[in-house]
């Protein structure tokens, strides 16, 4: 290894072929917008719809600036060169530090949304949080709570990196239409339809209205203030609460079966909207190790049974009126550290804040209870599959290095395996940078779609079985 | 316990010992190579000087690999081998005897005596050691004076690919090609074309035609231009000679064992030496098979040389018998894939049938039986195709009108991609003056069911 000339972990890149123009242009715009934030952050922007208004044109037109010189200037195709030379996406300094701002970003918002700027017992927001209250009373007529600061950069940041993502795989339909499709599932269902119904609604109690976001993963569905909150507020509310629980039991298995879970993990969900976007650049990060593969299925399948256990807990409460079960404090012992290990801490802060260090993908390979879910039907009762072409696999390696959830592609496309994987999120990222046209996500008969003893095509002398 | 020793971990010496661990629970194996510590994929060097892999990414097992399935690996240089005592001299000075022995020792570099061809500055890419020794010529004198200019010298896959890695690190490239035409030992005149194309898109400064004749140095014998058999001189920093590989038997050609341009085997990749096999780059075969060139340097028939040779070495004697013959390759951002035989030039009693879509950069080209319209094979670039389909349609031997007109079966580019199968349909109806109908896509046909 002494001869790996990436062993310095990138600090710097050994080869700079430099930015230009265009990308320093549209880096200094996200900049700029990131920037005003920060301002607003330490008060010395007040709040003002001009500078909110400048701060998100500035980042949603930086990624697109951004996107335009650095793919745009050459022949469409694959766009990979210098990721593990570049300080941000080899995780350098820049990856560090980058890192460590979104993690502490987290830490604010979950527990000491205070310091964001949220007005607390009444008082007017001040800082960040106040910056965003001209667009919260233009939508819905209240001030911003850190949520709504939050979906809203969350939904400029898929939208401003979604464009991004579209110019360098401008080449490829599938990965076209997928992100535009999480693109617009993000801004509409996640952000513009809640936002606009709660505010048309603004005298019924809070209930989340992004009809994709369905239990396990929206962990607090059965919570009994959320169910309260449904059925008090009439067919409106009722809607909500069938289409849960449609969603979830019907809908999903049947759509699994179909397409595999990527019809929700990279093209409908929020999680996995940010990652496919602006998580791109980090998908190279995640362990392609055995024991990473060990260690994802011992925890997601926990995290499965502990939002079962949790979800039972607060129903039982619920119907029974009581809030103890066993004679444990069902909030204290269930909810409460559910929502504050897994809910916050695994999924916000260690699944987003990590990005630049453990790959895109942490929350939704190790703990997503939804994805585990969807993941079991997918591995053991569906049509979807990536399918190795015969024997074209070159063992190069781009595949599995891609791959954001870590699977070990190559080592079932160099044996002429089928991919069939509870994991895989269907991003097609694989099957992209394939150099030799090697894999495709395709939905199929099930007969022979997992192949544990193939023949790889091209050799007649010692096929393995006649 | 017999003890099978391999001489390199390539993709031919690593799929036997892989192989003959499954097949054989028992055997005794050790794996020898002074080039890398561990198996590496060396087609995708490229991607590490390119920075979309790291050096580690390009090994297809993790390092426990090895202990755990009892392949012991020796990280050592053969200097010679005793093929009466079945032993092996190392540089260091040790010795090791073998059971069964296998040459799976690859290939070098073609030079053909260029002047120059020597000097500091000059180098193929073929190994590990070469591609670290780019990394040094990339920067000879540190990364703030990059080489200015590179030349590459011959038309091939390498060559191109080299072009490529180069021009990731900004460095310009003038590609000398001494035919009229890119790989054209290999490429019919519009695949080449369109290589061509694609290359010049890139900014690659391509000399078709032009010979290099020397390689001048400067004061401190580092490469300061060369000078094409024109007279044109091309000053620059870094040369790279990919004129193809040849192989690497230099250190036998003396021993009892027989060489020709390889180490010469019969069908089951023995050698005239006792026990003693030789496969991958480096074997010739006394009989060629079929329409395949005596010496096969390519990845896919190491590997199938490697699986049938571990069968023998079980005890289960296979011959090397590779079915109908496949390839592929990616040049800048277009792929390639052939399956079947499509020859440079038609051949005796063979037509061609080319389709090439409007934006010069898709195109595919039928071969097949003039008399019969049986398909013989086909190239083709920017679109995949379904290995397993074309294999069953040259077994069951169809004709071009039945492939012309299933090729939806045959798709295998990601979903929602543009086809093209009825515009190809229409083009070989003007080419065949048949009436065609296009076939749907049918997960009945594709999977066998």
């Amino acid at each position: 290894m002494s001869t790996d000339k990436d062993a310095s972990l990138s600090l710097a890149d050994p080869h700079p072929v430099g930015m230009n123009s265009g990308q320093k242009m549209g880096l200094t715009l996200g900049i700029l917008g990131v920037g005003i934030l920060f301002l607003a952050l330490f008060g010395v922007v007040r709040e003002q719809a001009i500078f909110l208004w400048l701060s998100l044109i500035s980042m949603l037109s930086g990624g697109v600036v951004f996107g335009r010189s650095a793919y745009l200037e050459s022949p469409e195709g694959i766009k990979n060169t210098g990721i593990w030379f570049d300080g941000l996406s080899a995780r350098g300094v820049i990856g560090w530090s980058f890192g460590i701002i979104l993690t502490s970003f987290y830490v604010l918002l979950y527990w000491y949304p205070a310091i964001l700027g949220l007005g607390v017992e009444g008082a007017p927001n001040t800082g960040l949080v106040a910056l965003f209250d001209p667009l919260s009373m233009w939508i819905k007529g209240s001030p911003a709570s850190q949520w709504f600061v939050y979906g809203t950069l969350y939904t400029v940041a898929i939208l401003s990196l979604g464009i991004k993502f579209l110019l360098k795989y401008r080449h490829n339909r599938y990965q076209k239409i997928r992100t535009i499709v999480v693109m617009l599932s993000q801004f509409i269902l996640a952000y513009f339809i809640p936002e606009i119904l709660e505010g048309m609604n603004s005298e019924v109690a809070y209930f989340d209205k992004d009809m994709k976001n369905m239990w396990p993963l929206n962990y607090d569905f059965f919570d009994g203030w959320h169910l309260d909150a449904m059925t008090h507020s009439g067919n409106y509310g009722m809607f909500f609460l069938v289409l849960g629980i449609f969603m979830f039991l019907v809908f999903t298995p049947i759509i699994t079966y179909f397409v595999g879970k990527r019809w929700y993990c990279s093209w409908i969900c929020g999680c996995g909207g940010l990652a496919e976007t602006a998580g791109d650049n980090f998908r190279h990060l995640s362990s392609k190790k055995l024991s990473a593969w060990k260690l994802e299925r011992w925890l997601i399948h926990t995290v499965m049974i502990l939002v079962f256990l949790m979800t039972a807990a607060t129903l039982y409460g619920y119907f029974a009126g009581t809030s103890e079960i066993f004679g444990l404090d069902i909030y204290t012992y269930f909810k409460k550290p559910y929502g504050f290990l897994i809910g916050s801490m695994f999924s916000g802060v260690i699944g987003v804040g990590f990005y630049p260090l453990l790959g895109n993908r942490v929350w939704c390979r190790f703990g997503c209870p939804l994805a585990g879910y969807m993941g079991i039907i997918q591995r053991f009762k569906s049509r979807f599959r990536i399918t190795t072409n015969g024997g074209q696999c070159i063992s190069c390696g781009n595949c599995s290095t891609y791959c954001e959830q870590g699977i070990d592609v190559r080592a079932y496309a160099q044996k002429g395996q089928n991919i069939v994987r509870a994991s895989c999120v269907g991003c097609g990222i694989c099957s992209a940078v394939c150099p030799r046209g090697v894999l495709k996500l395709e939905n199929g008969p099930e007969e022979g779609r997992i192949s544990d003893n193939p023949i790889i095509i091209g050799n007649d002398g010692v096929k393995l079985r006649f | 316990m017999d003890h099978t020793v391999i001489i390199g971990n390539g993709i031919s010496g690593i799929t036997t010992a892989r192989h003959l661990r499954k097949l054989d629970t028992n055997a005794r194996i050790t794996v020898i190579s002074a080039e890398s510590e561990y198996f590496f994929s060396r087609t995708a060097l490229m991607y590490v000087y390119m920075g979309h892999m790291r050096f580690k990414d390009v090994q297809p097992y993790e390092d426990w690999f090895w202990e755990k399935n009892r392949i012991d690996l020796v990280n050592a240089y053969v200097d010679s081998i005793d093929f009466q005592k079945k032993k092996l001299h190392f540089s260091h000075g040790k010795d090791l005897s073998y059971d069964k022995l296998v040459l799976a020792i690859g290939s070098k570099s073609n030079k053909f005596g260029w002047k120059g061809q020597d000097l500091e500055g000059v180098q193929g890419l073929y190994s590990k050691q070469d591609l670290d020794l780019l990394e040094k010529n990339t920067d000879p004198y540190g990364s703030a004076q990059r080489v200015k200019r590179a030349v590459i010298v011959g038309g091939g896959l390498i060559g191109i690919e080299l072009a490529e890695m180069l021009m990731s690190r900004g460095i310009p490239v003038t590609f000398l090609v001494r035919e009229s035409l890119f790989w054209s030992n290999v490429l019919p005149e519009k695949e080449s074309r369109l290589v061509t194309r694609h290359m010049v898109e890139h900014g690659v400064d391509l000399r078709l035609e032009s010979e290099l004749d020397e390689i001048i140095p400067d004061a401190a014998g580092r490469v300061k231009a060369v000078r094409t058999k024109a007279g044109e001189i091309i000053e620059c920093e870094l040369v790279g000679l990919t004129a193809g590989v040849s192989p690497n038997i230099d250190f036998l050609k003396d021993s009892e064992l027989a060489t020709d341009k390889g180490i010469l085997v019969d069908a089951f990749m023995r050698t005239d030496q006792q026990d003693v096999f030789a496969i991958g780059d480096c074997a010739q075969f006394k009989e060629a098979i079929g329409e395949r060139r005596p010496i096969e340097q390519v990845w896919y028939t190491g590997r199938m040389m490697g699986e049938t040779l571990a069968h023998t070495l079980s005890g289960d004697e296979r011959k090397y018998q590779p079915g109908h013959w496949f390839n592929s390759a990616k040049f800048f951002d277009i792929e390639y894939q052939t399956y079947g035989w499509v020859f440079a030039k038609e051949k005796e009693g063979e037509k061609h049938f080319y389709w090439e879509h409007a934006d010069g950069k898709i195109c595919m080209r039928f071969n097949y039986k003039k008399d019969s319209g049986l398909f013989i094979g086909l190239n083709v670039f920017g679109i995949r195709l379904r290995h397993e389909v074309l294999d069953r349609w040259l077994n069951e031997g169809r004709d071009l009108d039945h492939v012309i007109s299933h090729l939806p079966d045959a798709n295998f580019d990601p979903e929602f991609y543009k086809t093209y199968e009825q515009e190809i349909n229409t083009a070989y109806e003007a080419h065949s003056g048949k009436k065609m109908k296009l076939q749907k896509r049918s997960l009945k046909r594709i999977f066998g069911l």
